[in-house]
């Protein structure tokens, strides 16, 4: 994508989550340095900060006197160079600290409530019939690329009310969004500009017509009397986009790749259906897809060590859900696990707003897909690829399903 | 025994009300609410004990 970069040799004070180990299977580097650091530093990306434990991770996440989430995704640039000023972001609530933050939360969390989620269960198990019809008949499913990643931006295309005959133009929209949150900046705001040209368009269509969807909620929402600036509205749009589709799809694809190689989980869940519930939450722990950032406010020495204004803080919410401080058998994944604090979405106030859609999203996904194919197996190992930077999953999954 | 969750401490991670429907629900936020506002009865106290065991916030308690 952008220059080519020095191999890692030592994660503890050179990490780089895009360097090919990390990318292929991070879960051994965590271990490593939760036993020596356990806060990993390094030089790239202008100084960032890692944090392996689940009780740096904890600390780290819920404080925001010392921590700005005025960006989230970890680059080569500085912050303001993108972003809003604080504590609104570019993309609120998401990048918006205290006390803006929980204003611009408040305005989004009744769309994604449990009452308001909960009702779109039969639309998705359609959607996810749809996709399999789509792709029947083969001995080979693309489970990723073909079932897991279409799945989102449908949901999503749905919530916002934008026409099912864009659903074509709008998932491709978005992957241009989602692949370019780590590209160089004047690269991310060329890219930008297809998706700000069709959110536009949008906007526009809703002012004129009206209706009961997302688009029009944010359009009439107000903060102490006023509209939100149109920056606004769209920064929360695209917060939806980035945050909602290639996260859940990696979540979806990487329990699939667990039960594709575990066929006696496959079989549990097939013959107990009633366990799904939980063995969702047990693929959230051990896969967890989601990377945050944070950047350091100010000089300080923090968890033992000496950060600097505007390091960056690497949050690994997948880390610390492999922590054994924190998990008995932390490295096993155990489908009926009863007892799981995991942190897939997040901790404090920045909990992924989102996350009664991904478990449904997930769940359902799983469900369809069991249900058309109880016994199933990767195709190639070799062919599996995984995706590079904050947000972990599967992008090829070949799955033989004949 | 009772149970009850600390709003300050809840962000609706969503846990309680999904494994226990009969003892917590939510409100138009998505954060979690107590049903069961009284004593628990024996079943209901097991399943508030998971409530309690599997929340991220720690915002569950189970209490005399």
């Amino acid at each position: 994508m952008t220059m080519e970069k020095t191999p890692v040799t030592d994660f503890a004070t050179d990490f780089d989550h895009t360097d090919p180990a990390w990318v292929a299977d991070p879960y051994p580097i965590w271990e490593d340095l939760r036993q020596r650091c356990p806060v990993a530093h390094t030089e790239r990306y202008g100084g960032a900060w890692f944090p392996a434990t689940h009780a740096g991770v904890t600390q780290i996440a819920k404080d925001t006197e010392n921590f700005t989430s005025r960006t989230v995704i970890m680059n080569d640039g500085r912050p303001d160079e993108l972003a809003l000023p604080s504590p609104i972001g570019v993309a609120p609530p998401i990048t918006s600290d205290p006390p803006f933050h929980q204003i611009a939360r408040k305005l989004i969390l009744p769309a994604f409530s449990p009452g308001a989620i909960n009702p779109l269960e039969p639309q998705v198990r359609a959607l996810c019939g749809t996709l399999l019809d789509r792709v029947a008949g083969g001995d080979v499913v693309e489970a990723s690329w073909e079932y897991a990643r279409l799945i989102p931006p449908s949901v999503i295309r749905q919530m916002l009310g934008f026409p099912e005959a864009d659903t074509d133009v709008f998932i491709d929209i978005v992957h241009t969004v989602t692949e370019s949150v780590d590209l160089p900046m004047d690269e991310r705001i060329a890219a930008f500009e297809p998706i700000e040209e069709y959110f536009v368009a949008q906007i526009e269509d809703h002012q004129a017509n009206p209706r009961d969807d997302l688009t029009t909620f944010l359009l009439n929402a107000e903060i102490d009397g006023q509209k939100l600036a149109v920056e606004h509205v769209f920064g929360t749009m695209i917060l939806i986009l980035v945050a909602g589709i290639d996260t859940t799809w990696s979540a979806i694809g990487s329990s699939l790749w667990h039960l594709a190689r575990n066929p006696s989980d496959l079989e549990r869940l097939v013959n107990e259906p009633g366990l799904m519930p939980i063995a969702i939450e047990e693929f959230l722990r051990f896969y967890a897809p989601v990377t945050m950032a944070r950047l350091v406010k100010h000089d300080m020495e923090y968890l033992g060590v000496a950060m600097k204004e505007y390091d960056w803080i690497l949050l690994g919410f997948p880390a610390a859900n492999r922590d054994p401080a924190a998990f008995a058998d932390a490295d096993r994944f155990i489908i009926d696990r009863a007892e799981n604090r995991h942190v897939a979405f997040g901790l404090g106030i920045h909990r992924c707003a989102g996350s009664n859609l991904a478990r449904l999203e997930l769940r359902v996904a799983l469900e369809e897909f069991i249900a058309r194919y109880p016994r199933f197996a990767l195709a190639d190992p070799d062919q599996v690829t995984w995706s590079q930077g904050q947000i972990r999953g599967p992008r090829r999954l070949p799955i033989r399903v004949g | 025994m009772r149970v009850v969750i600390d709003a300050d401490l809840c962000q609706g991670q969503g846990r309680c009300f999904s494994i226990a429907p009969s003892v917590f629900g939510f409100d138009e936020l998505g954060s979690g609410v107590v049903l069961v506002t009284g004593e628990l009865g024996e079943g209901e106290l097991e399943l508030a004990r998971l409530a309690e065991a599997n929340c991220p916030e720690h915002a569950v308690e189970v209490r005399e």
